[in-house]
């Protein structure tokens, strides 16, 4: 009962607030709201028992991502947008319909396909049991190790490549 | 209980508000933004997945998403800096150098 | 000796190869000498395959020489092979000793032409393709060798090509010679279709099997074999070309238009005579063919100016007489005028060219005249040559036309006999009329010309002197009457094998033929006696009796306006339809379909480039629409 409760609350805030993510002129508000929605979803995911992607969400998202982001925003002195549409208008037009075309056409897809699949190793219980971080990294440093190397890996790239681009001289 | 489809609906609903952000913002950053969105809805996805079907992986699969999204906003916005100071603008509709 | 066939076409070739690479580098003494001496070499080959032959029995004469298999293809085989008989090897001496004494002669007369080493190139190649003509054991060499001397008559009648007449006459007659083409290669086609070779011997020897006398398909074949003959050999309907081929150098005149290209028709009748007899009406057809050809040639030639074009007509008229002899049957006497006709006419051509070379180029018969006195060389082989034409005893015109005459009453009928008769009469007429308006009278020379008038050089008049001796006694090998005298007609004789039924018309009484032959000579007489009336005794006669009888005057000095009637309803049409095919089919249809094609993809782009917009959004949007459409095709 709270459970569902607490997901319809959470889902709707999620919705409004993404919405108004996109519809915001202002791109700091577009930030703020942006941050409402991570929250949110982060909530969201400590309701289906994943403690420790809740705490990266926040960590990671809405921490250092979001951060950055209005980092830059303030950087770039952006200002209010004046209209939403300018130019492109049919294209925008086309756009959001289509939007709206792909929500119904995936809404159809789970109406009509029976959404079964295997049923893995790990039900909710033992996974109580256990400890979800533990869990995680049990998995992630045995099964998954290659990847999460590879990711490493990449972040170092992505770190390179972020200060080669943003530097004023290279 | 909540059943697995009313989670994939909110992953559905965040995703095409994610592609109509997409589609319909000027400025770049907002854009990115949507795009952040995206990978959110993605994200809900999985670890609706991984919760219902009894299984880890989606939730390794979500850390990686992550790691990645972070990787891309870092490099994303350095990008749109090194272009904000050629053009000084953040305007997508006037970035159009590959036009015919 | 026979297994050396081969050489005798092969030495022109190799004249000619020698002659296309290096002639340019060449002094003018070694082309003309490289040129003249592989025509000698041919020529004495051929001379002893001649002495081979004659070494084997006569029913023993007929062999073939298979080079190599030159197609191979399923069930058709076609080899370079030479058939060696006694028709064969006439032809190659002839061929080659004519062609022999022409070069020589050429290599005065164009001695001073600055395209000398072209002209030799082209007369080996064409010696060359005329020799593989006669030696040619299957229709496809023969053809090929048709095909070439056509194709070498172009070239050396529009040797002069900046003249734009000579380079139209040289286009006239190819496109006349392909109309008869197409009938030859239709023959070829039925040929191949009904015995499926084209080897003379195998066909021939096949023939009487699967022809039935007077059958539609062998009639058609023969009628399309002969129609190819008229192309060639210039009959009616085909012989336009001949006169205006004379815009070509006089030496090529008399090798190619009066000694060898155009008496391949005839050979080619002779060689099928198994096929011609087999077929009643095609041989009627060209008997009357022959006859009417030469009749209507001759009177043409009472009204010519131009002494080349004369003698051109002249020759239209006694190839006439030649398939009017194959018409009746006595191929032997067609080739035996053949002989003696390539004797004489290239003696006439040339002396013809001799009295150009002295009067500067001068062709016109009214400005000449007189030239008896400056010009003894070529005005007495000139006259032994228009003796020979005429048909005078001992000449050797006289033995071959006479026997022709004679066998057209006997195997024919009066009126062949009665047509060849009259010809003869205007033969003798328009060539003495040549004679006394060249070399007698008064002289009309233009006065620059007249200092310039000279004998011609020794390589020019001992050319004329052989001919002139070749026409006075050439004739004695086919002496009638006395039996065993007449070796010509003996030595084809086993070539010539006739079906039993002609055989019975053979006797007359000796003093019929003696008779017949002396009605000849008075034709003869009666035709030099108005020549010499006309021209010597009162010169305005002829132009008295062109006012009195108008009408046919204009007819015969107009050709009959056959040339106009040509152009009118074939020429002007064709031209029309091909302009048609040009600004219409290939300059709008062809162009435009290839141009619009293009214009569509440009077009096309143009209309495409607008999805580069340059702008991210708008990409995103196509990834959006292509998911949206693939998800909606999945769940419908």
């Amino acid at each position: 009962m709270v459970e569902t409760a607490l997901f319809i609350v959470l889902a709707v805030v999620t919705v409004i607030t993404a919405i108004l993510v996109i519809v915001q002129r202002n791109p700091v508000a577009s930030a703020i709201y942006l941050i409402i929605t991570f929250f949110c979803l982060a909530g969201i995911y400590l309701l289906l028992n994943a403690q420790f992607i809740a705490i990266i969400q926040v960590l990671v998202y809405a921490g250092a991502i979001m951060v950055l982001f209005l980092f830059v925003i303030m950087l770039l002195n952006l200002e209010k947008e004046k209209k939403i549409i300018i130019r492109y208008r049919l294209q925008r037009v086309l756009g959001v319909f289509l939007g709206i075309v792909l929500l119904a056409q995936i809404g159809m897809i789970f109406n009509s396909v029976l959404l079964e699949g295997s049923k893995g190793d790990f039900p909710p219980e033992k996974v109580a049991a256990l400890g979800n971080t533990e869990v995680v990294a049990r998995l992630l440093f045995t099964d998954f190790l290659l990847p999460f190397e590879i990711t490493s890996v990449l972040l170092l790239v992505a770190i390179i490549g972020a200060i080669v681009l943003a530097k004023r001289q290279i | 209980m909540i059943s697995l489809s009313s989670y994939l609906i909110l992953s559905a609903v965040l995703f095409s508000v994610g592609v109509i952000g997409f589609v319909l913002r000027r400025n770049t950053i907002v854009i990115f933004m949507s795009i952040e969105l995206m990978l959110n809805a993605a994200n809900v996805a999985f670890v609706a997945f991984s919760r219902f079907l009894n299984s880890m992986d989606g939730q390794i699969f979500v850390f990686f998403v992550m790691s990645v999204a972070a990787a891309e906003a870092a490099v994303g916005l350095a990008i749109i800096m090194a272009v904000y100071r050629t053009k000084e603008t953040v305007n997508a509709d006037e970035m159009n150098l590959m036009k015919w | 000796m026979l297994d050396y066939v081969g050489l005798i076409p092969l030495f022109p070739a190799i004249g000619f190869a020698v002659n296309l690479f290096w002639g340019r580098r060449m002094s003018k003494g070694a082309v003309g000498f490289i040129a003249c001496a592989v025509i000698g070499l041919s020529f004495l080959v051929s001379l002893l395959v001649f002495a081979a032959l004659l070494k084997l029995p006569p029913t023993g004469r007929s062999l073939e020489k298979v080079l190599y298999t030159w197609i191979l293809a399923g069930e058709f085989q076609a080899n370079v092979g030479f058939l060696i008989d006694p028709l064969s090897v006439v032809m190659m001496m002839v061929v080659s000793g004519v062609s022999f004494i022409i070069h020589i002669y050429s290599h005065g007369y164009m001695h001073e032409d600055r395209d000398f080493c072209r002209y030799f190139t082209y007369l080996n190649l064409f010696v060359f393709f005329m020799l593989l003509l006669v030696s040619a054991g299957n229709f496809l060499l023969f053809f090929v060798g048709w095909e070439g001397v056509g194709l070498c008559s172009y070239f050396l009648i529009g040797f002069w090509y900046e003249k734009k007449s000579a380079s139209d006459a040289g286009k006239k007659a190819f496109i006349v010679n392909r109309i008869g083409d197409y009938g030859f290669l239709l023959a070829i086609f039925l040929i191949f279709l009904t015995f499926g070779t084209l080897d003379f011997k195998a066909v021939f020897a096949a023939a009487p099997g699967k022809f039935a006398v007077g059958s539609g398909l062998v009639t058609l074949t023969t009628l399309l074999l002969f129609m190819g003959a008229t192309g060639k050999s210039a009959q009616i309907p085909l012989y336009t070309w001949l006169p205006d081929a004379m815009e070509g150098p006089t030496p090529v005149s008399a090798l190619i238009h009066a000694a060898t290209m155009v008496t391949a028709g005839v050979y080619m009748v002779a060689r099928c005579h198994v096929l011609f007899l087999l077929a009643p009406t095609s041989i009627f057809v060209v008997a009357v063919i022959g006859a009417a050809t030469a009749i209507y040639a001759a009177s043409i030639g009472l009204a010519q100016n131009d002494i080349k074009r004369v003698l051109a007509y002249s020759t239209i008229s006694q190839i006439g007489y030649m398939f009017l002899a194959c018409g009746v049957g006595a191929f032997a006497a067609g080739i035996f005028h053949l002989m003696t006709h390539a004797f004489f006419k290239a003696l006439l051509f040339l002396g013809a060219g001799s009295v150009m070379h002295a009067l500067a180029g001068e062709l016109d018969m009214r400005r000449m005249g007189a030239l008896k006195p400056h010009m003894r060389r070529t005005y007495w082989t000139f006259l032994i040559g228009t003796l020979a034409i005429s048909g005078i005893f001992p000449f050797a015109g006289f033995f071959s036309k006479d026997e022709i005459l004679w066998k057209a009453l006997t195997e024919g009928g009066f009126a062949f006999w009665l047509v060849g008769a009259v010809a003869a009469f205007m033969t003798a007429t328009y060539m003495f009329r040549a004679v006394f308006m060249t070399f007698h009278g008064k002289s009309r020379v233009d006065h620059q010309v007249a200092h310039h008038i000279h004998e011609s050089p020794g390589i020019m008049t001992v050319p004329l002197i052989i001919l002139a001796v070749l026409s006075t006694i050439g004739g004695f090998i086919g002496f009638p009457i006395v039996e065993g005298w007449n070796q010509f007609h003996d030595f084809l004789a086993p070539v010539f094998v006739m079906p039993p039924k002609a055989a019975d018309s053979g006797h007359h009484a000796a003093g019929f033929e003696i008779g017949m032959m002396i009605v000849s000579m008075v034709i003869a007489g009666l035709g030099i006696l108005s020549a010499y009336r006309m021209y010597i005794q009162s010169p305005s006669l002829p132009g008295r009796l062109a006012e009195r009888y108008r009408a046919p005057y204009e007819m015969i000095a107009n050709k009959y306006w056959v040339d106009e009637i040509y152009n009118f309803m074939f020429v002007g049409p064709m031209v029309r339809f091909s302009v048609f095919l040009w600004r219409i089919f290939d300059d709008l249809l062809v162009d435009g379909t290839v141009n619009g094609v293009g214009a569509v993809v440009r077009g096309g782009s143009e209309i495409f480039k607008r999805l580069q917009t340059g702008n991210v959004q708008s990409y995103a949007l196509f990834i959006l629409v292509g998911v949206v459409l693939m998800i909606g095709y999945f769940l419908f």
